[in-house]
């Protein structure tokens, strides 16, 4: 969720020479993750020859491998670096990003949205919009999607380019095209499945790469206590390693956000905006073998989600324990001194030598990569069965569309290496079109929960609903680019910074949705019951957990890891 | 369907290999770095990190090989 919040790396000054110098081994590692990646596609080709097992990866996925994709969908080298800068600069309130920010979001999907996605065998998101609102809706989200998901693999691209420019002295070109190339073999060869087994694959690689900070660094310090002590000698007055303690009011926290934008904007609405809709994550679970892995894969995700700030939020209080030099914003750095964002490689730098170096540089590259695949491989399915199919090719063959996917890979990797040189000649473009990923978050989220919890919704008041959403997200976004002090009437406070309007824009926007929808469907005429079955709550059997024991049954664990994130809260308080 | 497929190598398999490798490469690395120090300046290098994660990488890697090795359907 990096990407709809941070401003990464577009106006980044190099510095005057790269952050890690790598050695043969190092190269080796890199080199071997290319070739096991590409090998990967080559073998798994022979898999992918249906629609289905191209788009949904055959729908045969475990929770585990599921649940595992779903996660690493999100974890990609944009997350790892810019929170770890995010908690440099901010301190542990990072940390709500990963647990109030997607834990009880993935919960709500596991348990409440996961059986109607399931259900109705969508193939995406749009496809759900089309059967239960129609085509408008759908085309409107169908397209949208499509659109920012090419130019955000395109933004991927160019920031993986750059962090190897900065980091390691690589050229921009041949970043740009050793990692494009590789994304269009893996994905056009093996589809999602190639996709999944590669973010699976980048999951560990990015555990293992990057655990050994936090415990390098916490034997340097001395501990947790050690750490805070240091913090409070390098940077006296402040308070970094707090969770709630300064949300009190705007001005008590350096992020300049109160509790409420935290809880509301953050937590009840763009955070299940993100893990509930969007397509990108969602596509993961789909994949799901049968209704009780799809249940238990974003459980299971929301497990691991909790500890990735110890690879992620950890290295970065950390940095203001331990690094010598202060670290500075994107905006006022000049040639030589390191940012915010580079963190993590300053601290990968400090400890990691030969080999080691390699295995994190490789995990940074891998979590670029699927990334960009990621993108790719959504972009490719909701083109072909969302517009391509209904709009130019409504009784085409199931190997049409397979052919279709593959060509829409390539076309979808070439528009993103478009994208790349396009940020990479203005590079406020990556502003707009992070700013523009955010606008459907949240109005999306408000159509499709009413769609699956309210019967009465109609076709218009969905179409209506989602557009008037959009149009309020894009309206009080222009309002504060056109003037900065429109943000105080957004976020209810003069006090309030960048980022408090993400969240409070978010709540404004998901309640015109939810206004509009409501208001135009009482107008409209509703949908028969028939036309609903397995779309919405009601009129959608669910299929009973009572043969299971009680260890197995999602329920249990969705308990389980609500309590344990409960208590994290409660520890860091 | 890749999981109910005879002749399928499991996802486990592959990151098992992965690491199996890594940690060949890591450890060598480690033991390498022992008696030839890089040069660079280096925080707690007196702890050996690559040695000892290069080995439980390898040992991972080795259990997850075996365990989920291809075997070939009677």
């Amino acid at each position: 969720m990096s990407t709809l919040l941070f401003p990464l790396f577009a106006q980044e000054v190099a510095p005057a020479k790269p952050l890690l110098p790598l050695s043969a081994v190092d190269i080796i590692i890199i080199i071997i993750y290319f070739g096991f990646v590409i090998g990967i596609g080559f073998y798994l080709k022979k898999f992918t020859k249906t629609g289905e097992e191209f788009f949904m990866a055959g729908r045969d996925m475990t929770a585990w491998v599921a649940g595992l994709a779903f996660l690493s969908a999100n974890l990609g080298a944009l997350e790892l670096l810019g929170w770890a800068g995010a908690s440099y600069q901010y301190g542990i309130l990072a940390v709500h990003w990963y647990w109030i920010g997607a834990v009880p979001a993935m919960l709500f999907l596991g348990l409440v949205m996961m059986p109607f996605y399931y259900i109705c065998k969508t193939h995406s998101v749009p496809g759900y919009l089309a059967l239960r609102y129609g085509q408008a809706a759908s085309m409107l989200s169908a397209f949208s999607f499509a659109g920012m998901t090419v130019l955000m693999s395109g933004v991927n691209m160019f920031a993986m380019a750059k962090v190897m420019e900065t980091v390691l002295g690589w050229d921009l070109n041949f970043s740009i095209l050793v990692s494009s190339l590789t994304v269009a073999v893996y994905v056009a060869l093996g589809g999602l499945l190639s996709a999944i087994f590669n973010e699976v694959l980048q999951f560990f690689l990015i555990w293992f790469g990057a655990l050994l900070i936090p415990i390098l660094g916490l034997i340097e310090t001395g501990g947790w206590q050690g750490m805070v002590d240091r913090i409070h000698k390098n940077f006296p007055g402040g308070d970094y390693t707090h969770a709630w303690r300064t949300l009190g009011s705007f001005d008590d926290n350096p992020m300049g956000i109160n509790w409420c934008g935290i809880v509301f904007g953050l937590g009840a609405i763009l955070a299940m905006g993100y893990w509930t809709t969007d397509f990108l994550v969602v596509q993961r679970v789909l994949t799901a073998k049968d209704l009780r892995a799809a249940k238990m894969a974003p459980i299971l995700g929301a497990a691991f989600k909790m500890f990735v700030p110890i690879i992620v939020i950890l290295p970065g209080l950390l940095g203001l324990a331990v690094l010598p030099e202060k670290l500075v914003g994107e905006n006022v750095a000049v040639a030589g001194q390191h940012t915010y964002n580079d963190v993590l490689p300053l601290m990968l730098a400090r400890y990691c030598g030969p080999g080691l170096l390699g295995l994190g540089i490789t995990a940074l590259i891998a979590g670029f990569m699927s990334g960009m695949a990621g993108n790719v491989s959504a972009f490719t399915t909701v083109w072909t069965y969302d517009l391509y199919k209904p709009l130019f090719n409504p009784k085409g063959a199931d190997s049409d569309f397979v052919t279709m996917g593959r060509w829409t890979t390539v076309l979808g990797v070439l528009i993103s290496i478009g994208t790349a040189y396009l940020v990479m000649h203005a590079a406020s473009i990556m502003d707009y079109v992070q700013a523009l990923f955010s606008f459907f978050i949240s109005p999306l989220f408000g159509t499709v929960l009413l769609g699956m919890l309210w019967k009465r919704g109609t076709p218009a008041g969905g179409f209506w609903g989602l557009l008037a959403g959009t149009i309020a997200s894009i309206g009080m976004w222009a309002a504060v680019k056109y003037d900065h002090n429109n943000l105080q009437y957004i976020a209810l406070s003069p006090h309030a910074k960048d980022m408090a309007e993400n969240m409070f824009r978010s709540i404004w926007c998901f309640l015109a949705t939810v206004i509009i929808t409501v208001v135009v469907s009482l107008l409209t005429t509703p949908k028969k019951d028939a036309e609903l079955h397995g779309l919405v709550m009601g009129l959608t059997p669910q299929p009973e957990e009572g043969s299971y024991p009680l260890i197995h049954r999602p329920i249990f664990w969705a308990g389980i890891i609500f309590a344990v994130f409960l208590l994290l809260n409660f520890i860091f308080w | 369907m890749i999981s109910n497929h005879p002749h399928a190598i499991s996802i486990w398999f592959l990151i098992g290999l992965q690491f199996l490798i890594y940690g060949v490469l890591v450890f060598g690395a480690g033991i390498y770095d022992a008696y030839v120090p890089s040069g660079r300046d280096i925080q707690l290098a007196d702890l050996h990190a690559a040695i000892w994660w290069g080995a439980i990488m390898f040992a991972l890697g080795l259990f997850y090989t075996v365990r989920f090795r291809p075997r070939r359907e009677s």
